[in-house]
């Protein structure tokens, strides 16, 4: 299948530490896709440089065959790339059900309407009601952000990144924080995400990992030192010397 | 080439008198990321205690001077630790309403002590005058602005990159937490930072009296004129504060001179183009 | 989904009813005025051309979090284009002046938002300022347009639909007040509540979320200048038509900082404070200027501190959120 998603050569340095180093990678359409890598490998910058938030020095992006680098932000969230955040991005004083009316609202391009109360917009509030409710957040969906727990709110946030129904979803490590007994919900959520999506995942939990991506890739110090099955991950050289460093060489020595 | 000496002179002074008064501003802008916009309120202060000392007391120039420092300074105090403290760290709305208020206030209780007229500082014999450039003969008072802004601006350069406080005041203004965390005791910056900016700005009142008279509106009157320095120049860059002042005093002085009539219409187009232009200052962090 | 219509109309239910409220409210403390201060007409028709200009203030500052020191350029340009309407084209209708003003508060609000929005933080405060001032000096110069320092005057309107004068009294210019101003309001709750309202709540707290979410938070922003503008002109035309001059004090810095500390004093974000603020604040004004101008830029900074300390949300904030908690603890 041709790919939906293209990156080639990617560079990036900030002021003279280079954080993307030549990063080339394509997806297709329903790939499942675990980016790896140790603290500060540079995979959020990566996701930057790809959603248009850090312009990169060099190197190119495409959206089904398109060139997007030159394309802003937020063009290419219009054009189906879509991201969530680390560290999660809500508005506060919104409900869970604002929040994905909002998305679903900006997807058709109504976002700027200035009549209507959104809550009487059946077919906006169905849809959103729906998409809660799979993710588990129906019961709290007119309750404020604030008033909620983390873990739901990680919820939220994929939840918002499906309602603006993406061709490309870059999830940045979207089980971070979240108490070890909620981490199933999320684990479903991403089970149920639409099949023929393709999926770039950043998450450093190994089981998830392996449970939920069908190709891997490991990037070092801005450098993808593996790409391949999750069966080989863990038996490539480079890989455990880029994770155990130090550790592999004195084990060697000794 | 008469006109554009004088301009030259003009806009140079004028340029420096503005640098004594804003870079107190724009040291403690980038340090606190406080936007004070009372600052122009210590300038005036030290202007009326000038001209107070000077004026109704008869003390010397000099001693009027370090009255107005000083005076100003004990005066802020107060008003720091009360007000000030209450906003670090406050979203920018907050801050903009506090000081505002605190310019009001003080606006309010000059016009009440002091009355609505100007006042004047007399100078002393030695900076009246002109001095004889052979071709050309300047105002000593110009002079002697131009010598104060050069020394200020050197004083602050060689205590910022030079001494051991200086170090510590710019690892807080990088990054005010890591500083603290490595053992930088950023209350004392910050306190001396903030004296050391009022006291500059009541010099600068004093200094710029002729340029700028003090009068109650005076607080108003300039207030956007010293910010603008600041956010030309980027808060916390002193070689920008100085570009700044030149540039803008440069433009404000020519239009004054040129085109008496629309020369504040000019003045503030400039200031809109410049930001426009440089949204983060000519000396600007990219972030 | 038979629970969720339940709970979907009883939401619907209260916001209406809060508008009702409103527009009560609104009506009633107009009743109250007008029998209160029957020979003060003009005062409170000035009460409530500011009370649009600072509900215009609002709807940028409160709602989309841009902080400006400039929004009297918009009041006053929609206050020159009435007054220049029917002094120099002879557009005396108040209806068509009224549009004038509009117009005129819309295009200040399209050119001060293209041109503050391009920076953030202290230069974007800087860029309000600046653009007060020179509106006041291009106000002040264009003398043979807008009358200069001396005002803009000849302007007569028409009676209200033929029939109602703008007499002496006041009476057709108060009726006409509160009439812009209900409308506003009406038309406001709307804009608030819809997904544009929504989506520049959402731009207040964090733009980037909203530009990961393929919106663009500057057009929205401009697209607000430009209601605002349009707000404030219906205040600038208003002042116009009441007092049938048109002074440069409507492009000045003060009156835009008054603006901005009557908001604050009510309450940012809610239409409710932006009212209650300059109801107070002007009857304040009103009082305290007679009995002792002097001390009155004192007390205003006094305010503005004590507002800053004691009640951050401001006195219908503040208020609502106290009886809010009430409510809860009863339940
Ligand atoms: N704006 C920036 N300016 C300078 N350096 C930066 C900037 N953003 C990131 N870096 C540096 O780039 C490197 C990669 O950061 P990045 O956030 O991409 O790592 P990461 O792989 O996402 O790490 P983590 O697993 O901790 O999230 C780090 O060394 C970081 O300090
Ligand atoms: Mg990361």
């Amino acid at each position: 299948m041709s790919a939906v998603f293209d990156v080639l050569n990617l560079k990036k340095a900030f002021s003279g530490l280079t954080v993307t180093n030549d990063v080339s990678l394509s997806m297709a359409p329903g790939d499942r896709v675990a980016l790896i890598g140790p603290n500060g490998a540079g995979k959020t910058t990566f996701v930057n440089l790809v959603t248009g938030n850090l312009r990169p020095d060099s190197g190119e992006v495409r959206l089904n065959g398109e060139t997007v680098t030159k394309i802003d932000a937020i063009g290419r969230v219009q054009r189906g790339l879509v991201r969530s955040f680390q560290v999660t991005r809500l508005f506060q004083e919104m409900t869970p059900a604002e929040h994905v009316a909002l998305a679903v609202l900006q997807r058709d391009g109504r976002a700027g309407k200035m009549f209507g109360n959104f809550l009487s917009m059946p077919d906006v509030m169905d849809e959103a009601s729906v998409l809660l409710a799979k993710l588990g957040l129906h019961d709290l969906m007119h309750r404020k952000v604030s008033e909620i727990a983390y873990g739901q709110q990680r919820l939220l946030e994929i939840a918002m990144a499906l309602a603006l129904k993406p061709k490309v979803l870059l999830l940045d490590e979207p089980a971070a924080g979240v108490p070890q007994s909620d981490t199933g919900r999320i684990e479903q959520a991403l089970a149920d995400l639409p099949a023929d999506l393709a999926v770039l995942m950043i998450e450093h939990d190994m089981d998830l990992v392996f449970r939920f991506a069908k190709r891997v890739i490991v990037l070092a110090a801005g450098t993808i030192i593996f790409d391949g099955s999750p069966a080989d991950v863990t038996k490539d050289a480079a890989v455990r010397e880029a994770y155990l460093g130090s550790y592999a060489n004195a084990s060697h020595a000794a | 080439m008469q006109t554009f000496f004088s301009i030259a002179i003009d806009a140079f002074a004028y340029g420096m008198v503005l640098f004594v008064i804003s870079i107190g501003l724009s040291v403690t802008m980038g340090l606190m990321r406080v936007v004070n916009l009372a600052h122009g309120a210590f300038a005036m202060i030290g202007g009326y205690i000038a001209s107070y000392a000077a004026q109704d007391l008869g003390l010397g120039y000099a001693v009027a001077v370090l009255l107005a420092v000083i005076g100003t300074v004990i005066i802020s105090i107060p008003i720091e630790r009360l007000l000030y403290r209450r906003i670090y760290g406050a979203p920018e709305l907050t801050q903009v309403l506090m000081t505002i208020g605190i310019t009001f206030c003080i606006i309010g209780i000059a016009n009440y002590v002091f009355g609505p007229t100007l006042k004047t500082i007399p100078l002393p014999a030695t900076l009246q005058g002109s001095a004889d450039l052979g071709f050309r003969s300047i105002a000593i008072h110009r002079l002697f602005a131009i010598v104060c802004g050069l020394s200020v601006a050197g004083a602050l350069w060689y205590a910022i990159e030079k001494t051991a406080f200086g170090v510590e005041l710019r690892a807080s203004v990088d990054n005010a937490s890591m500083a603290a965390a490595l053992g930088v005791r950023t209350e004392i910056i910050y306190a001396v930072s903030f004296a050391v900016a009022v006291g500059l700005a009541a010099f600068g009142g004093v200094l710029g009296a002729e340029l700028l008279p003090v009068e109650p509106y005076y607080a108003l009157r300039y207030m956007v004129t010293f910010l603008v320095v600041v956010s030309v120049g980027g808060a916390g860059s002193i070689p920008g504060a100085l570009l700044a002042c030149l540039v803008l005093g440069g433009i404000d002085t020519t239009g004054r001179y040129l085109m008496p009539e629309f020369g504040e219409f000019f003045f503030y187009l400039a200031v809109i183009a410049i930001i426009c232009i440089f949204p983060r200052g000519l000396a600007g962090r990219a972030r | 989904m038979n629970h969720e219509t339940v709970t979907k109309t009883a939401r619907q239910n209260r916001t209406i009813g809060r508008d009702l409220i409103g527009i009560g409210a609104i009506i009633a403390v107009a009743a109250i005025g007008y029998l209160l201060f029957p020979d003060n007409l003009a005062l409170l028709t000035r009460i409530i051309a500011i009370a649009l200009l600072v509900l215009s203030l609002d709807l940028v500052t409160g709602y989309c979090g841009v902080a400006t020191l400039g929004h009297a350029a918009l009041f006053g340009s929609g206050a020159y284009a009435a007054g220049i309407a029917a002094a120099h084209f002879g557009i005396t209708n108040p209806l068509l002046m009224t549009l004038a003003g509009i117009l005129g508060g819309a295009i200040a609000g399209l050119i001060c938002g293209v041109i503050i929005l391009r920076a953030h933080g202290l230069p974007q405060l800087v860029l309000s300022i600046s653009l007060i001032y020179l509106f006041h000096e291009f106000a002040n110069k264009a003398s043979s347009w807008t009358g200069g320092s001396d005002g803009l005057s000849g302007i007569s309107p028409d009676p209200l639909f033929g029939v109602y004068e703008f007499d002496l009294w006041g009476q057709t210019a108060y009726v006409f007040g509160v009439f812009l101003l209900l409308a506003v309001f009406v038309l406001l709750r709307f804009l608030v509540r819809s997904p544009f309202g929504m989506l520049c709540r959402g731009i207040k707290e964090d733009p980037l979320r909203i530009m990961a979410m393929g919106a663009s938070p500057k057009i929205a922003l401009i697209k607000m200048y430009v209601i605002s503008g349009a707000v404030a002109g219906v205040g600038g035309a208003l002042n116009a038509i009441s007092t049938q001059v048109v002074g440069l004090d409507s492009l000045s810095f003060t009156q835009s900082a008054e603006s901005l500390v009557m908001l604050v004093l009510g309450g940012t974000g809610s239409l409710f404070g932006a009212l209650t603020g300059t109801v107070i604040f002007m009857l304040f004004e009103d009082y305290v200027s007679a009995a002792n101008p002097f001390h009155w830029l004192t007390m205003v900074g006094a305010l503005l501190i004590s507002v800053v300390l004691f009640a951050p949300k401001g006195l219908y904030g503040t208020a609502a959120g106290f009886i809010g908690r009430r409510m809860e603890k009863r339940k």
